[in-house]
């Protein structure tokens, strides 16, 4: 999913977008796209594994029994935890990147990915710890638990906009590509409605996501565009 | 689950119950455990076990409902897992904050429709009442359950002591709030309306099984796990089971209680563990009986009324348990 919410290249040689109305493209986006030597695997490698420490973490202490008396709890909270904050990072990278960092455009890919990743392995506890992998279960959940139904939904989205990442299905796409991983806006939504309905006697984490994935979610409107971003951008 | 199946009382034999001294031991063990591997919390309880006092109590008799047969929780996992919102959301906030809670002096209010109001020293509840352990399941709400020796006396002994009158149908309970001592109170996110309070009907509170609590695992309560006073319900889903306790009303209505108060769909007045009835949000058929892992989840069936229906389903003869969940 991550690839380029707004229409622009995952890897990040295209930071301009042509659904804009005013075509403004920065220097700085075309000196990215043009030079090859700005181009460093090592960065892209270590960003991957900064995304994969938190799973790694997780495994040790799974192997090490470290977790405390209830790891179900622990490893649901944090992988979905993880997920929420990919999903804040995969919104702001288009920002981002129109605002002076054209490179991080091309994080967009792995960063959705790891919504993807985040987002099964929390399904995978919840499946092992909470219903035992009973498919009799899983329905009732589905049925009488409305944040389970939505956190759910949230996941298959995820499914089409993960395998349709790779390159080459991409491009066979073309401009369909664009308009299905909009779903990624869909997604933020379900997540946070997920956790908004999962708190009880505290508010503080869906407040935090509400405003963050609010302010993200309006950058993408039309008047956003018109009356704010281009000022930005000109900037 | 057939009639029979939850009418069983368990049996314990006296030999599966973890002796003081491996129990200790194994304390110490994971002491050295906790240095190595940054597991502060655990660190810290066992630190504050060394601060608790011993008390000295009989054991409840075997073949009784006052002692359950199953494994015991572990005491690292019963006091490092605790709701105690009052010291934040957190599982391992309540260890971790706690001790900010000055419990010593500590009083207890006893008012309402009773003959006698007066208040309770600790000192008062320590030596004045007959002390006994008793192993109880203990159910939360959130599907997870523990095994654990608590020590305490009957709440009917204490309310004897004040005179309830005979209008007086419900007991309130209400839980020390000190903002300075408690940084979850002090959330500005938090929505609960505290004080925490709950409430037991008096044919409730008077049965035998329901503990006033000082202590588990043969010492006093941690702060973490309600000191100094705790109130022990066992068919009751956890957040019936108020802790630190500093007020006691006898009163003719049903008192409102926290949870009810914050969502009156998801929790009710009465709170019984019924697998039957289903929360919002979780299952309740199927519990985690703790310590737990992934591979290993140790998951159960619950048990109407947690297991102690014989004793308490009487209680509720005609009442659609559905609706006064």
């Amino acid at each position: 999913m991550p690839a380029s919410i707004d229409g622009n290249a995952g890897d990040g040689r295209a930071v301009d977008d042509s659904a804009r109305p005013n075509k403004v493209s920065s220097k700085a986006s075309n000196s990215v796209a043009k030079s090859p030597r700005n181009w460093n695997p090592a960065i892209r490698v270590a960003v991957f594994l900064a995304c994969l420490l938190p799973f790694m973490t997780l495994v040790e202490a799974v192997a090490t029994n470290s977790l405390g008396p209830d790891p179900a709890e622990h490893l649901m909270h944090v992988t979905g935890e993880w997920v929420m904050r990919f999903l804040v990072l995969v919104l702001l990278a288009t920002p981002l990147a129109r605002n002076g960092l054209p490179r991080l455009a091309r994080y967009r890919r792995m960063l959705g990915l790891y919504v993807w990743f985040y987002a099964t392995l929390h399904l995978l506890v919840f499946a092992q710890v909470y219903i035992g992998w009973s498919g009799e279960q899983l329905i009732e959940e589905l049925g009488e638990r409305p944040y389970v139904l939505v956190g759910f939904s949230a996941w298959l989205i995820l499914v089409p906009l993960g395998i349709t990442s790779a390159h080459t299905i991409r491009k066979k796409m073309g401009r369909y590509w664009r308009k299905l991983h909009k779903l990624t806006y869909a997604v933020a939504i379900l997540g946070w409605l997920h956790l908004l309905w999962l708190s009880r006697s505290d508010v503080g984490d869906p407040v935090v996501y509400g405003v963050l994935f609010g302010v993200l979610l309006a950058y993408r409107l039309p008047w956003f565009r018109t009356k704010v971003r281009l000022k930005s951008d000109f900037s | 689950m057939s009639k029979n199946d939850w009418k069983t009382v368990p049996q314990i034999a006296s030999s599966e119950i973890t002796p003081e001294s491996v129990w200790l031991n194994r304390r110490n063990l994971m002491k050295a455990a906790a240095a190595g591997a940054g597991l502060t919390a655990v660190g810290e309880a066992v630190a504050q076990a060394k601060a608790l006092k011993e008390l000295s109590f009989t054991e409840a008799s075997d073949d009784t409902p006052f002692k359950a047969t199953e494994d015991l929780t572990p005491y690292e996992a019963a006091t490092t897992y605790n709701n105690f919102y009052e010291f934040g959301t957190d599982k391992s906030d309540p260890v971790r904050h706690a001790d900010a809670m000055t419990t010593d002096p500590w009083e207890i209010k006893v008012g309402g429709l009773v003959d006698k109001p007066g208040k309770l020293h600790l000192e008062d509840i320590l030596s004045g009442f007959d002390l006994e352990e008793r192993i109880y399941r203990f159910r939360c709400v959130e599907a997870w359950s523990m095994v654990v020796p608590w020590i305490g006396f009957p709440l009917s002994k204490l309310l004897e002591r004040f005179e309830p009158k005979a209008e007086g149908k419900f007991i309130e309970f209400k839980t020390l709030y000190r903002r300075s001592e408690m940084r979850g109170t002090r959330s500005f996110t938090s929505i609960i309306d505290w004080p925490y309070r709950e409430g037991l009907r008096m044919d409730e509170a008077m049965n035998s099984l329901t503990l006033m609590t000082v202590g588990l695992y043969g010492k006093t309560l941690p702060n973490q796990s309600g000191a100094p006073l705790r109130l022990i319900v066992p068919w009751k889903y956890g957040f019936k089971n108020i802790k630190s306790i500093v007020e006691i009303n006898v009163t003719d209505r049903q008192p409102k209680t926290s949870w009810q108060d914050l969502a009156p769909q998801e929790y009710g007045f009465y709170a019984n563990v019924n697998p039957e009835v289903s929360h919002p949000r979780w299952s309740q058929a199927w519990e985690r009986r703790l310590p737990s892992s992934l591979f290993n989840p140790n998951r159960v069936r619950t048990q109407i009324f947690n297991g102690y229906a014989e004793q308490v389903a009487g209680l509720y003869k005609g009442m659609d348990l559905a609706r006064f969940y």
